[in-house]
């Protein structure tokens, strides 16, 4: 009897201590992020040091006392594999992120984000800007030794622009050229697309009509030349690094491990590679966005988050809190569709009060965390600073009321229907359909489910307009308002709302032959505010890049377009 | 044998067609397409991209196409990864796949079969409790728990091994062992129980009274009749192996098939959705059959041919 007490004693104690063991483990694992939160918790004290460390490396910067690290070696996250290493079939950021630092186009946007010539020494405008000149500089080689010639450059774009090319889905990026469109879907001559090599320097440009972004345009990767000798009849050329795989850019792609690793190296032919201080970029494809923000807090990357890869949701407070993220404002706008055609939906009152009633502030606040701005207009305050402001008051539920019920009169209803709020597959698309379902239901009344459908699937539904309400998010290709405003020119696309009003769209179409600045700036905001004013969505709030940096790293330039380039970073002596 | 053998193949066959049938048909009802993306296409261009993956073709064309290419196991371009073959893919992440699910085997089935020798001969006593308790643990506790629950100790407080990827040994541990404790835990088990009822049958009475040594009996005798169930386990315990795989992989950031076979479905990459399907019908249909012969050599009592000639 003895001897079974003792035995069953130190089973309850094995029990015990494995339990408190097992607690303890399963703490630390199933909220990996909150443990970084204790992380973070402890490095408090050293936080703020941190922080005055990296402001005094910025002046010493100025004052150009600053020691270049021995080892010029970037390590960051890309998270998956990049699609398309073809510049012509690319159509992602995870591509557009490589092939930025190994292609060059006729421009490049600088750290002030406007474009500077980069491949083009120099260009011209024709009187009616429909024209442009461009001379491509001497010293441009290929990664090979083959000079950079204008006829690379047509070719490039002409292969995009052949109907016979399949997985060229960009291609209508080239559309504001002259008879390129015609030239892809309607059977025109690619003969006939004004690009036109004029002598092995000098490549001219006939655009379709006026188009003041277009220095913008000939700096995305669509635009990239190719190099004709090598590329033309090896199908193959950019499905791996090696001899094919040329280039023109400040890096050259060393090797590419499929599903694991990039790693580019300086490129010493660059026409500018004084400029270019990195040796070595070392880029991999980490998925779980954990394991990358483990990976940096370990020293093993130099750099976490946008726009490469993201970091984890739950860790974005205590990052926030002991000042370690930075954020920069990102040309792109999150929210919600309303199909027009749906009932309650078809009433523009019903949709104002939908859309006043969502308290942005709040989401930004204690959702995404990222200093988002609330969003009561279209178009980006990074491009129209007059977005600041916005069309109408955030969270005015009075006012949503008053809609609301002129809304409800003018549809003969009694009260709102119950309605859909449908978002695809994400943690935080999840979090902030519950919190405006919550406003919804408590500022109008109305009984809203929610909808959760695999990306795919959820694109499907909006397609053919099987939704109430969607989520929906929009980035900038270029710098400029017209990215945002040609989405809802026409139904079909990528406007799932099925509005469309005929004024809003002569007004675009105004700003395409205007030429002078001021005044198309002027026709687009005389757009913006009648699809304000019919408000077919409900804007909720406008991006913001968040990421970490060691703080030896400078010079690397997060765009507002989603885009990074390494051209002018550097690191600097830990 | 040899018809048996024979027979069992056929079966293959005949079980691959049904999968491949199946998949291609819940593949194509699945809501959404390959070219699917937030920046939709101009109609023009998204016609011109159905044309040429042949999507605009009558669905039983493609289906025939299908059928001729997962026989001739050459299943064309991937739809996302532009220009790359679906073959290449399948080459390039099988390493990864196959030396992870190798070590991950190799750790359940040694430290498995290991924990229920000891449990069984310590019946009821500390080791037993000890081992049942490591066992619990490993089932209960899900391997994306558990990958977290060793990144913590190992890679970020004890900083012994690397957090994530796939470059040596050491990067290999960690995702293993993750993989590892759940089938682990059902061997330790699986072979308790069975080590158990060998070592109270008769014949190892006969050799305990024969004066044969504790040693000899529970080796030669109890172990070799004790592991059957553990052999058969080991068809199934691939197919978990190589479907766990993808979390784990996703996880240590390995760049290994797993992870494709579960991101096709949500790329809609059909090419690859297919290959991956049928390389791994083939790859579990095997190891089944594998196992089945092997279990006829160790087990005299089974007769393979004699079933099959039978059946």
């Amino acid at each position: 009897m003895q001897l079974m007490n003792k035995k069953w004693s130190l089973l309850l104690t094995l029990l015990l201590t494995l339990g408190i063991v097992l607690a303890a483990c399963s703490g630390g694992g199933t909220e990996s992020s909150s443990e970084g939160e204790e992380d973070s918790g402890t490095e408090e004290t050293e936080a703020p040091e941190e922080t005055e460390d990296s402001g005094e490396t910025e002046e010493e910067s100025t004052n150009g006392e600053e020691t270049l690290a021995a080892d010029q070696t970037f390590d960051i996250n890309i998270k998956s594999e990049p699609p398309s290493l073809n510049p012509g079939t690319a159509t992602d950021t995870t591509s557009g992120a490589v092939l930025d630092q190994v292609f060059e186009g006729l421009m490049r946007i600088n750290q002030e984000g406007v474009p500077e010539e980069a491949m083009a020494e120099s260009y011209e405008v024709s009187e009616d800007l429909t024209t442009y000149t461009f001379q491509i500089r001497e010293d441009a080689v290929w990664s090979n030794g083959d000079p950079v010639t204008a006829q690379d450059f047509e070719f490039a774009w002409k292969w995009v622009l052949d109907p016979d090319n399949a997985d060229t889905d960009y291609a209508y990026q080239l559309y504001v050229i002259k008879g390129a469109q015609a030239a892809k879907e309607e059977g025109g001559s690619l003969d006939d697309v004004g690009i036109t090599a004029v002598d092995e320097k000098t490549l001219e440009v006939v655009l379709e009509q006026p188009t003041p972004y277009f220095l913008d345009l000939t700096a995305f990767y669509t635009y990239y030349p190719v190099n004709q000798n090598v590329v033309e009849g090896a199908d193959d050329w950019a499905l791996d690094a090696g001899e094919n795989y040329v280039t023109n850019g400040p890096f050259v792609l060393d090797s590419w491990a499929h599903q694991d690793q990039v790693v580019l190296k300086k490129n010493p032919d660059y026409w500018d590679a004084d400029t270019v201080k990195l040796e070595t970029i070392n880029m991999y494809m980490i998925d779980d966005e954990n394991t990358a923000l483990e990976m940096y807090n370990s020293g093993e990357l130099d750099w976490a988050g946008d726009p490469t890869d993201s970091l984890p949701l739950s860790a974005i407070p205590s990052l926030a809190q002991d000042g370690s993220l930075n954020i920069s404002p990102l040309a792109g706008i999150y929210y919600y569709a309303f199909n027009t055609e749906k009932e309650p939906f078809n009433n523009v009152n019903i949709r104002k009060a939908f859309a006043l009633s969502i308290n942005r502030e709040g989401i930004v606040q204690s959702i995404t965390q990222r200093e988002e701005q609330p969003a009561m207009a279209l178009v980006p305050p990074s491009i129209w600073e007059e977005s600041n402001e916005g069309y109408f008051t955030d969270n005015d539920i009075e006012t949503a009321k008053e809609y609301l019920q002129t809304g409800l009169e003018e549809l003969g209803l009694d009260e709102l229907p119950p309605v859909e709020l449908s978002y695809n597959t994400s943690e935080a698309h999840a979090a902030i359909a519950q919190a405006v379902q919550e406003m919804w239901r408590q500022n109008l009344g109305v009984d809203v489910t929610l909808r959760n459908e695999e990306w795919n699937v959820y694109l499907d539904s909006m397609g053919s307009g099987d939704f109430h309400v969607g989520r929906m998010g929009w980035l900038a290709d270029f710098n400029d308002a017209i990215n945002f405003l040609e989405i809802f020119q026409t139904v079909g696309g990528n406007n799932y709302t099925n509005w469309e009003s005929q004024e809003y769209s002569d007004l675009l179409d105004q700003s395409r032959t205007e030429t002078d600045d001021a005044a198309r700036k002027e026709i687009l905001r005389e757009a913006e505010a009648i699809f304000m004013e019919d408000l077919p969505i409900a804007p909720v709030y406008f991006y913001t890049n968040a990421w970490l940096s060691k703080d030896y790293v400078k010079g690397l330039e997060v765009s507002g377009l989603g885009g990074v380039q390494f051209k002018w970073a550097y690191l600097l002596e830990e | 044998m040899v018809t048996y053998i024979l027979k069992r193949l056929g079966y293959i066959i005949l079980s691959l067609f049904f999968i491949i049938t199946i998949t291609f048909f819940l593949m194509h009802a699945a809501p959404g397409g390959p070219f699917a993306s937030e920046r939709a296409l101009t109609p023009a261009i998204e016609a011109q991209m159905n044309e040429a993956y042949g999507l605009n073709d009558p669905i039983h064309v493609q289906y025939l196409d299908y059928l001729v290419s997962a026989f001739t196991f050459d299943f064309g371009p991937s739809f996302k990864y532009v220009g790359q073959e679906v073959s290449d893919i399948i080459r390039r992440g099988l390493p990864y796949s196959l030396v992870l699910g190798l070590e991950a085997m190799f750790i359940a089935l040694a430290i498995g079969v290991l924990l229920g020798v000891i449990a069984a001969l310590k019946h009821n006593r500390f080791g037993d409790y000890t081992a049942m308790i490591i066992a619990v643990l490993g089932i209960s506790v899900p391997s994306f728990i558990m990958a977290a629950v060793l990144q913590y100790i190992f890679a970020i407080q004890m900083q012994l091994l690397p957090i994530a990827r796939f470059e040596t040994f050491a990067h290999t541990i960690l995702p293993a062992v993750a993989l590892a404790s759940t089938p682990l835990a059902f061997i330790a088990r699986l072979m308790r129980s069975s080590m158990l009822d060998v070592l109270s049958t008769d014949y190892i009475k006969t050799a305990k009274s024969k004066g044969l040594g504790q040693r000899v009996v529970t080796y030669r005798h109890g172990l070799r009749n004790a592991i059957l169930p553990v052999i058969s386990y080991i068809g199934p315990l691939v197919a978990s192996i190589l479907t766990g795989s993808f979390v784990i992989e996703k996880i240590f950031g390995i760049p290994g098939l797993g992870n494709e076979f579960v991101v096709s479905v949500t790329n809609r990459d059909y090419t690859v959705i297919m290959g991956t399907t049928v390389f791994f019908s083939v790859l579990l249909l095997v190891s089944i059959l594998l196992v089945d012969l092997v279990y006829g050599l160790v087990d005299p009592r089974i007769k393979v041919a004699a079933k099959g000639d039978k059946g």
